[in-house]
């Protein structure tokens, strides 16, 4: 039975398109047969992130308005066979997003594939909703800051109340919390809220802890997923996540300040 | 929410519920020139309060022993000070029938006796006074319990009863309820007890970190609640005349 991810978060510049591909990356990387969704019609950054642009020929909104077929517009990701990114139009915009149209392309990827990651646009209008509205799992992006945690908390209350699961009165979409960009010298100087202060107020379980890390921008620059790149701090705590998404039981890392020393560098960081 | 069809069958009015505070005149003697100077004396000291303010005549107080109210002129005179009558409570037979002859309403006197004349009426009770008519009895609603956390952005009422909530109420969110409201995981959103004006119902909650407490319409925002040593403490908020009362549990 194919499970519905959508990566979403109500603010905008939190790390949804980061964090969808890297997940959806690491969903392929352990066998499972994953698409990722771009839902940002307008101003789509899918195929940048992972580094698909020039392929691009037929997008999402062609699907929907049976210009395309879905095997025409589902792009094959160069790295792993597994994969695929469904990419949004840069020309149109979320209007020409509808639910009829998105219910009809989600049934036909539900009979291939394993996973099918939706990536939100920000805000909480047509786009935002119908990335969620179909949603069996999601993953609420965070930035340990208190606008984000505002932003979050109104979209936990939407996956709540405006989701398909919540209006037929099914059980509901099940949460989790992706905190990214977190520092934990900012943290410890009083800077940022803590893992403790964003779990409290969200009051949802951890999925992981993604370090603020020069290596996301280095991978979103070069179009490959920063899970990809097994040597940063970012991509492991994203192995991680996606290690529990997965239902294993795996210690939060990253969550403390570290002192730069050449072995703890070596190995990795803590433990 | 979703969007209303307008088609026929749909209702383009409501008939709600409201609890309002007027002013009461009360009169406590039947003599309307005094009454006339008084209240020019009034005007001179607060001119802005007479400003076609809304008021309720109270002509309870008149005894048999007094004469017969001029009611009309009674209402020149509300009229010439910056006084609009919105109805009038009477016990009297003779202000009662005064009253229905010049279309004046007639509310039901505060000790809650209804007005003997039967005429139609539409239910209203937007003039009540709050602070002395009994509010109309609610049927008894059973009580609304949730058990999710309640997001921001999201609104939680309790038509009729009582509130629970056993979750987070996250900044942003607003509980309201006619009855009592109880919030048993951290409270930081927005608390509206006795909202249609209940000034009965309490609220109480295990961690005082709300947005902004009500009941009754009487309310205190963060900005105060942060000043009280009870911020943050499990709590238990009553009305008193016009004051929250924030106790500690």
């Amino acid at each position: 039975m194919a499970q519905i991810i959508v990566v979403t978060s109500g603010k905008g510049g939190v790390g949804k398109t980061t964090s969808s591909a890297a997940i959806g990356t690491g969903l392929a990387l352990r066998g499972h047969k994953t698409v990722i969704v771009d839902f940002d019609v307008g101003l789509r950054n899918l195929d940048l992130i992972m580094g698909c642009e020039r392929r691009v020929v037929y997008d999402f909104i062609n699907v929907i308005h049976n210009e395309a077929t879905l095997s025409q517009a589902l792009i094959k990701d160069k790295r792993l066979d597994n994969l695929y990114v469904l990419a949004a139009s840069q020309t149109r915009d979320k209007e020409a997003l509808n639910k009829e149209g998105v219910a009809r392309v989600i049934e036909e990827l539900k009979k291939d594939f394993e996973y099918i990651i939706c990536d939100s646009p920000a805000g909480i209008e047509t786009g935002a909703h119908l990335a969620m509205y179909f949603a069996d799992i999601a993953i609420v992006v965070t930035n340990p800051e208190v606008s984000s945690v505002r932003d979050s908390d109104r979209i936990l209350g939407l996956l709540a109340s405006k989701s398909q699961r919540a209006e037929k009165g099914e059980e509901p979409i099940k949460e989790h919390l992706l905190l990214t960009r977190y520092n934990p010298e900012r943290v410890a100087r009083g800077e940022m809220l803590s893992v403790d202060d964003v779990e409290e107020i969200l009051s949802i379980g951890l999925l992981g802890v993604i370090p603020e890390s020069q290596a996301v921008l280095k991978a979103s620059n070069q179009g490959v997923p920063v899970i990809l790149d097994d040597q940063s701090d970012a991509g492991q705590a994203y192995s991680d996540a996606v290690d529990r998404l997965l239902g294993k039981e795996v210690k939060h890392r990253f969550l403390e300040v570290q002192k730069k020393g050449l072995l703890q560098r070596l190995f990795g960081g803590r433990e | 929410m979703n969007q209303a069809d307008l088609t026929d069958q749909d209702p383009i009015f409501r008939l709600k519920g409201n609890m309002l505070a007027v002013t009461v005149l009360e009169l406590a003697r039947n003599d309307l020139a005094r009454l006339d100077r008084q209240l020019a004396d009034k005007v001179a000291k607060a001119p802005s309060f007479f400003n076609d303010t809304p008021v309720l005549l109270g002509l309870e107080q008149l005894t048999a022993a007094d004469a017969e109210l001029d009611l009309g002129a009674l209402l020149d005179i509300c009229r010439r000070h910056g006084l609009l009558a919105l109805g009038a409570r009477a016990s009297r037979p003779g202000d009662i029938q005064a009253a229905d002859e010049l279309g004046l309403p007639l509310l039901p006197s505060a000790s809650g006796r209804e007005r003997p004349v039967a005429e139609p009426q539409t239910p209203e009770p937007a003039e009540e006074p709050v602070e002395e008519a009994a509010p109309a009895e609610p049927p008894l609603q059973p009580t609304l319990v949730i058990t999710r956390p309640v997001r921001g952005g999201q609104q939680i009422y309790a038509r009729g009863g009582d509130l629970v909530v056993l979750s987070t109420v996250s900044p942003g969110a607003e509980l309201l309820a006619d009855g009592n409201i109880h919030v048993y995981g951290p409270l930081r959103g927005r608390v509206l007890a006795g909202a249609s004006g209940n000034a009965e119902a309490r609220i109480f909650c295990q961690q005082l970190t709300a947005e902004l407490l009500s009941i009754a319409g009487r309310y205190k925002v963060a900005e105060d609640l942060r000043r009280s040593p009870q911020w943050g403490k499990p709590v238990h908020v009553s009305l008193s005349g016009d004051v929250l009362n924030i106790t500690r549990l």
